[in-house]
């Protein structure tokens, strides 16, 4: 993976950076040790490591704001960090560059049930919110299966979505504001209680923006209360066609699940070994459909998903009897990537985006493609909005398997856009699928994509080589558009 | 995860068992959301997964500890609060036991930690001289104020007054009450008879009473988990050989286990010798007949209720019950058939602090910890605590005393001391 060539000039001035850092965080919260800083060197996506210039964990916005004002002054670049586990690289540690990391946000700052919101720092894991509400009776519906982990700032930069967000939408339906440090050091705020601003949406524009706008410091969410029921199915399919095939069929019949999730044959056995969830081992395909709300509306909906799934042949139904079952059920679900950490010591999971009738057919494709490197896969993913999650399985300790999962992987995901999809659905592009976004944008769209970053951080200080594949200089942009993708100045290293 | 260790190095079956557990882990970082250290400090150093990395760069290297992993490393509670949220089922706990063993063999603590270290692991074991260790630090506690910062700790955590020694913890056997259902070994362990010895003395009524002859076995001691978590490897199979010869004289069918903390120990003497020759497979023996007191009353039933109107109760569950033994719901069921209304505390999975040594090691994080727990404790609102570890119960205790009126915490007992006096037993000390 090419990043951009590490600035000697910052790495000369380490030291000094440091002593800035250490006048702003006392403490332990500036870390300078390279065994120390190893430890920082990649996050949830293992197959890229750097280590960081130096790795700062501020306490308060003030603190980032300081920090952020000295790196636009001096030129040193920052790479925010939440808790880590996000798996697109986009917290990938750069040599030149401060790792910012948002662990030591952690308190929840206002629970505000007249207004069925909720204020909180960046760094507060997503379940934490629910755990926070849920004895009133409510929750936080975007649920990624690492959301027991993975911090709200992270979904935030992200756009994360979540076995719920069929029905519920992702984060950015459910994030009604943020604080956020600019990189000049400007606190500024989006959004807030209300359900809308006047001017421009940026709000927007900062959910999803994967490190590259600012750095998130303070989020509102809006927080529902918990459907009066809840129940499961699961449905065992003899292969990923049929199981495919009656998730259109349920779409289709107007029918729109709290979830609907899928797993293949190596993905429920792995999941079914940890959580015990009752899961049939006997089927190519298992799809978990929640239905929720009013009681007499949920059975009515398990009646007709029941006669849909036996109409497109599901060989094992079986209902939730209760909360604890559901729970079970979704246990494995959430758990399904680590738990495949039993059938190979390294994977690469993928997150493409595909339209439902299509699913099918990608599945063949990723089945064949398997057969074709030579590397096995679980599939794991949401089906009721389309989301895929391969996971290709390999062994980093074997020479040359990684490369072979990347070329792997990039070919699903090219055929994800072929069929129509996209390259993300949820775990943002980060550096694992920056060198495919020319496969989804044309040259145009990406400089276009670019300016609004250089509005926000003209000199590309925050979170750069991630997300696009070439490094413009903001002034360069508007020469590129003239040219129509001709590209000038190729002295500029591009990577 | 790719680890990059030697052929050379893998020769040596610790390392070969390392790396093994090492590649099991994807790095998800699931961990790092229920590790009590990461909760307090927000950094990934100070978190299981952190860890994990770092202990793989450690013997990767093989080169000697440093004095910042060593820190890290050391923050560890050992709670394995992570085994139990991990989704791979990574090993974390012989990964950083195999740590702790590295850096006591290569890293030089400052003196002051040195003498420290060899104090507790030559003191706690023996309840000969723990006992005359607390009665010299109740004398010292007028001068305490003297003292360099640690010991001044150590003195302030020692009990005002020392009970004195149960006739229960000699070597003996007590016959069952009625027909006899099984044969059991009862460890009497080392800081638990000296600290509280009704404890042992609740369980060998309670057992007797439902159909046990109870073995308190000639040469059984200290099960090892206090030195072994300080990576004294070779005193912790020492105390564990002595242990196992002791039970199979007694020829019992269970070695029943009052303090989880141990028990989680001696359920792992077949991992601690199995490169033993001489005794991998009596020490595997052994940890198979280990049985927390709860499993066994679970097995048995709690009996015959006598008394009524019994108190709410807020249940604690040791790190080492739940996440060590994976018993989270057994004694919480016994405590509700015996009569109680059971209560459940907020973060019940995050430790209290105690973690065998750590609260004299790590007095700063212990602390935090500490009231963090003594709060949640406190807002469940059971008018006693059980729980079924003498580490928490002494650290909870502490935390709880110096209030007043209102403020004056509800009494921390053992379960198995509620359960003793549901069931024909005196009302344990401090109970209203």
């Amino acid at each position: 993976m090419k990043m951009p060539q590490p600035d000697a000039g910052v790495i000369a001035r380490r030291a000094e950076i440091i002593e800035a850092m250490q006048a702003i965080v006392l403490g332990e919260g500036v870390i300078t040790d390279e065994e120390e800083l190893r430890v920082y060197d990649h996050d949830g996506l293992m197959a890229y490591k750097g280590l960081p210039l130096v790795v700062v964990l501020p306490e308060t916005t003030g603190q980032v704001s300081a920090i952020l004002e000295y790196c636009a002054a001096n030129e040193v670049k920052i790479v925010p960090r939440g808790a880590g586990t996000g798996l697109s690289g986009g917290a990938l540690p750069l040599a030149d560059a401060i790792t910012l990391g948002l662990g030591k946000f952690n308190k929840i700052l206002e629970i505000d049930y007249d207004n069925r919101t909720v204020i909180t720092q960046s760094g507060v894991t997503n379940l934490a919110i629910t755990e926070a509400v849920e004895d009133e009776g409510f929750y936080y519906a975007p649920d990624p299966s690492s959301q027991i982990a993975c911090s709200i700032g992270g979904n935030i930069a992200e756009n994360s979505g979540g076995v719920h967000c069929l029905k519920y939408g992702l984060t950015t339906n459910n994030v009604l504001g943020i604080e956020m440090v600019l990189m000049s050091g400007k606190i500024v705020h989006f959004g807030g209680k209300h359900l809308d601003s006047g001017g421009y949406d940026l709000l927007g524009v900062a959910t999803g923006s994967e490190g590259l706008l600012g750095v998130i410091t303070e989020v509102t969410v809006r927080i529902l209360q918990k459907p009066e029921t809840a129940r499961a199915l699961l449905l065992g399919f003899p292969s990923n066609k049929s199981a495919g095939n009656c998730v259109a069929a349920i779409i289709g019949a107007g029918i729109i699940p709290g979830g609907m999730e899928m797993m293949d044959k190596p993905a429920i056995h792995a999941t079914e070994d940890f959580v015990h969830a009752g899961y049939p081992l006997d089927v190519q395909a298992l799809l978990i459909v929640e239905l929720d709300g009013p009681e007499v509306e949920v059975d009515h909906l398990i009646e007709r998903v029941d006669a849909i799934a036996r109409q497109a042949g599901a060989t094992h139904l079986s209902v939730s009897r209760s909360e604890e079952e559901r729970q079970a059920f979704w246990s494995g679900r959430k758990n399904a990537f680590p738990a495949v950490g039993r059938l190979s010591p390294d994977y690469l999971c993928m997150d493409g985006t595909i339209p439902r009738r299509k699913l099918a057919d990608v599945l063949q494709r990723i089945e064949e493609l398997s057969q074709q490197y030579g590397l096995r896969i679980a599939n794991v993913f949401h089906a009721g909005d389309g989301n895929l999650h391969p996971l290709i399985l390999f062994d980093a300790n074997e020479p040359g398997e990684l490369e072979k999962a990347e070329n792997f992987g990039a070919d699903i995901l090219r055929y994800c856009v072929e069929v129509g999809g996209v390259l993300t659905g949820e775990h943002g592009v980060g550096i694992e699928k920056r060198d495919l976004m020319g496969v989804m944008f044309t040259e145009d769209d990406m400089n276009h994509q670019q300016r609004l970053k250089c509005a926000f951080d003209p000199a590309h200080l925050l979170n750069p080589g991630k997300v696009y594949p070439t490094l413009h200089r903001c002034s360069e942009l508007g020469r590129m558009f003239v040219h129509k993708g001709k590209l000038p100045f190729p002295d500029i290293p591009r990577f | 995860m790719r680890t990059d260790f030697t052929l050379a190095q893998l020769a040596d079956p610790e390392i070969d068992a390392a790396n093994t557990i090492l590649r099991t882990c994807v790095h998800c970082g699931f961990c790092t959301a229920t590790c009590p250290t990461y909760v307090l400090l927000g950094d990934e150093l100070d978190s299981p997964r952190g860890r994990i990395y770092m202990i793989k760069n450690l013997l990767e290297s093989g080169q000697p500890a440093t004095a910042k992993v060593v820190k890290h490393i050391d923050r560890c509670l050992s709670c394995l609060s992570c085994m139990t949220t991990c989704p791979a089922s990574v090993d974390y706990m012989h990964l950083v036991d195999r740590a702790r063993v590295r850096i006591e063999k290569t890293f030089a603590r400052p003196w002051p930690e040195r003498v420290l270290r060899a104090l507790l692991a030559f003191v706690l074991p023996s309840p000969g001289m723990f006992r005359l260790a607390l009665k010299a630090a109740a004398l010292g506690r007028p001068f305490k104020g003297m003292l360099p910062g640690r010991l001044k700790g150590l003195v302030t955590m020692a009990p005002a007054r020392v009970p004195a020694a149960s006739a229960v913890d000699r070597p003996q056997v007590f016959e069952a009450e009625g027909k006899r259902l099984k044969r059991v070994a009862l460890l009497t362990g080392c800081a638990q008879q000296v600290l509280r010895p009704s404890i042992n003395e609740a369980t060998v009524r309670l057992l007797t009473r439902r159909g046990c002859e109870v073995v308190v076995a000639e040469g059984a001691g200290c099960c090892g988990a206090l030195v072994h978590h300080m990576g004294r490897e070779d005193q912790a199979r020492k105390q564990a050989r002595a242990n196992i010869e002791a039970w199979e004289k007694a020829g019992v069918e269970a070695v029943v286990i009052n303090a989880s903390g141990c028990g989680t120990t001696i359920k792992d003497y077949g991992w601690m010798l199995k490169h033993d020759p001489v005794w991998a497979e009596r020490a595997a023996r052994i940890a198979g007949l280990a049985r927390d007191v709860s499993e066994i009353i679970n097995e048995l039933g709690v009996g015959e209720l006598t008394e009524k109107g019994l108190p709410a109760v807020t249940y604690h569950s040791a790190c080492s019950m739940q996440h060590g033994q994976g018993l989270s719901e057994e004694p919480k069921a016994l405590l509700a058939a015996a009569g109680f209304e059971v209560r459940e505390p907020a973060e019940g999975h995050l430790c209290c602090g105690s973690a065998g040594t750590y609260n004299m090691l790590q007095p700063e994080l212990a602390g935090r910890l500490l009231e963090r727990k003594v709060e949640n404790l406190k807002r469940a609102g059971g008018a006693v605590i059980a729980t079924g570890n003498i580490g928490c119960l002494e650290q909870i205790a502490g935390g709880l005393a110096g209030g007043t009126g209102e403020n004056k915490g509800p009494p921390v007992v053992h379960t198995i001391e509620l359960l003793d006096w549901a069931t024909g037993g005196p009302k344990p000390e401090g109970i209203p």
